[in-house]
């Protein structure tokens, strides 16, 4: 009956599986398609310019690397410094910072505006008893599946541009001097930075999810 | 400023005897802003609820009812004062542990039912289940047990968009006895139905307190729902203007007025 003793009772909540946040998060994605598919394809944009850009440099390299003097004539006659064809100059990683930039800031808005049209939901599940872990969870499982389907569309497709377009430009030695090992190695590399784009640009959105408190259910319709 | 409180309050006390107490509210003051522009939502309330009995409370908008209804329910906290939910000080409760007595004492009603979109019928019923700690199997199984007690054992695959506002609050109903909580909190729960379904929600919650002992309190305007409540609670301004038994009152539909001469409180 004191005070003391039924303060005691409240136990320490368990942390929820990630299934069930998986669960809600899936629902949440499936029902909002559209903002789903505005977000991903952002991703999609950005991730196959950066691995376009990686994999042509790739190709390029090995291309330059075989020394051949008739493919070499072609190289300069494409603008290609056969002699710091291993780096890439300021303006691309500039503009590559850029496009992930911006799809970094394309997430964020869309994240935010999810977060404003579900205050009410938000608000619901804490009155359910959800904690404030659980919405971060659910923002973040759903921008880092988001997330990773984008940069996986993204990086296959500018992978590909890149093999068809180098394939195009210089027939006959791309596909005999494909540097498969590299190109995997970029792949991966972009594949992790979109993937770090996409929950990066997410954490904030999620922390302001979890503030709202659990009052705005009961608000009215809009 | 108190005392004019303790008149009705101390009454029903008496007449109550000892009867469990499950929410006390003491001088609970609310107020938003700082400095010059405070707004004093709420101004020093107390207020007693027992275990079993059916709350209404009433009040013009802006008279506070949302705000009290809020601090009774764990939603909010006070400025100034103590509110005592199943005898725990809401104030010294971190996030965690009101999560955790919003998750297991209190099951909440919402005017625009508030049901998850994205979820199913049972869906929504076994989430807060799974938030108190229940396996998988054995929230389907108490979920589907309690749709089906409130008329909707057909419907538990279907999602809120495919049922009518009434099934929806049906849901909303189920949801919020999900964990057996002490008090049912129910924001004008028949204000987007039609009188039919309206008053099929009040016989469900009727039902509830009668069957399970539940502590029901209600914002509303609908006289039904003032109808089955045991008190009535008016406020205004920020302050409780009177406390009523409900066998005090004389309710027709339509009106509230004060039965016989003795009583002379403003009719609302």
């Amino acid at each position: 009956m004191t005070n003391a003793q039924s303060q005691s009772q409240i136990p320490r909540q368990t942390p929820l599986s990630w299934r069930i946040v998986l669960r809600v998060s899936l629902a949440g994605m499936r029902r909002r398609m559209m903002r789903s598919v505005v977000t991903v394809s952002c991703v999609v944009l950005a991730l196959a310019f950066l691995a376009y850009m990686l994999v042509l440099a790739d190709i390029t390299q090995a291309l330059v690397e075989l020394n051949n003097p008739k493919l070499n004539i072609l190289l300069q006659e494409r603008g290609v410094d056969i002699f710091a064809a291993s780096q890439m100059d300021p303006m691309t990683i500039l503009l590559i910072g850029l496009a992930l930039l911006t799809c970094a800031v394309g997430i964020a808005n869309s994240m935010l505006m999810s977060v404003t049209e579900r205050v009410r939901e938000i608000g619901t599940l804490k009155c359910l008893g959800a904690q404030d872990r659980f919405i971060v969870k659910s923002y973040l499982v759903e921008s880092t599946l988001q997330g990773f389907l984008g940069a996986t569309a993204g990086v296959v497709l500018g992978c590909a541009i890149a093999v068809a377009a180098s394939a195009a430009t210089f027939p006959g030695y791309v596909l005999s001097s494909f540097p498969a090992v590299m190109v995997l190695r970029s792949l991966i590399v972009s594949l992790f930075i979109g993937l770090v784009i996409a929950v990066g640009a997410s954490i904030w959105p999620a922390a302001v999810a979890a503030r709202k408190r659990p009052v705005d259910a009961l608000r009215v319709e809009e | 400023m108190t005392e004019q409180r303790e008149g009705p309050q101390a009454a029903s006390d008496v007449e109550s005897g000892a009867r469990d107490i499950v929410i006390r509210a003491l001088g609970v003051k609310r107020y938003y802003g700082t400095g010059d522009v405070v707004t004093k939502a709420l101004d020093g309330v107390t207020l007693t609820v027992y275990r079993g009995e059916y709350l209404s409370i009433m009040g013009p908008s802006g008279s506070g009812k949302s705000t009290l209804f809020n601090m009774i329910g764990g939603i909010d906290t006070p400025t100034e004062g103590m509110v005592f939910i199943d005898e725990i000080d809401v104030a010294r409760l971190d996030a965690f542990e009101m999560a955790w007595m919003r998750c297991n004492k209190i099951g909440y009603i919402f005017q625009s039912y508030n049901i998850l979109p994205t979820l199913t019928a049972l869906e929504n019923v076994t989430l807060p289940m799974r938030f108190a700690g229940l396996s998988p199997d054995e929230a389907r199984e108490k979920g589907a047990e309690i749709l089906r007690a409130v008329g909707l054992g057909d419907r538990l695959f279907h999602r809120p968009y495919e049922l009518s506002g009434g099934q929806q609050q049906r849901v909303a109903v189920a949801r919020a006895m999900a964990n057996d909580p002490v008090i049912i909190l129910a924001d004008e729960p028949t204000a987007n139905l039609d009188v039919d379904t309206g008053a099929e929600i009040i016989e469900l919650l009727c039902e509830l307190k009668r069957d399970r002992g539940l502590t029901v309190i209600s914002a509303t305007h609908d006289m039904k729902m003032l109808n089955v409540s045991d008190r009535i609670l008016w406020i205004r301004d920020g302050r409780v203007q009177r406390l009523e038994e409900r066998r005090n009152l004389d309710i027709q539909i339509g009106t509230v007025a004060a039965r016989g001469k003795g009583t002379k409180g403003k009719t609302p």
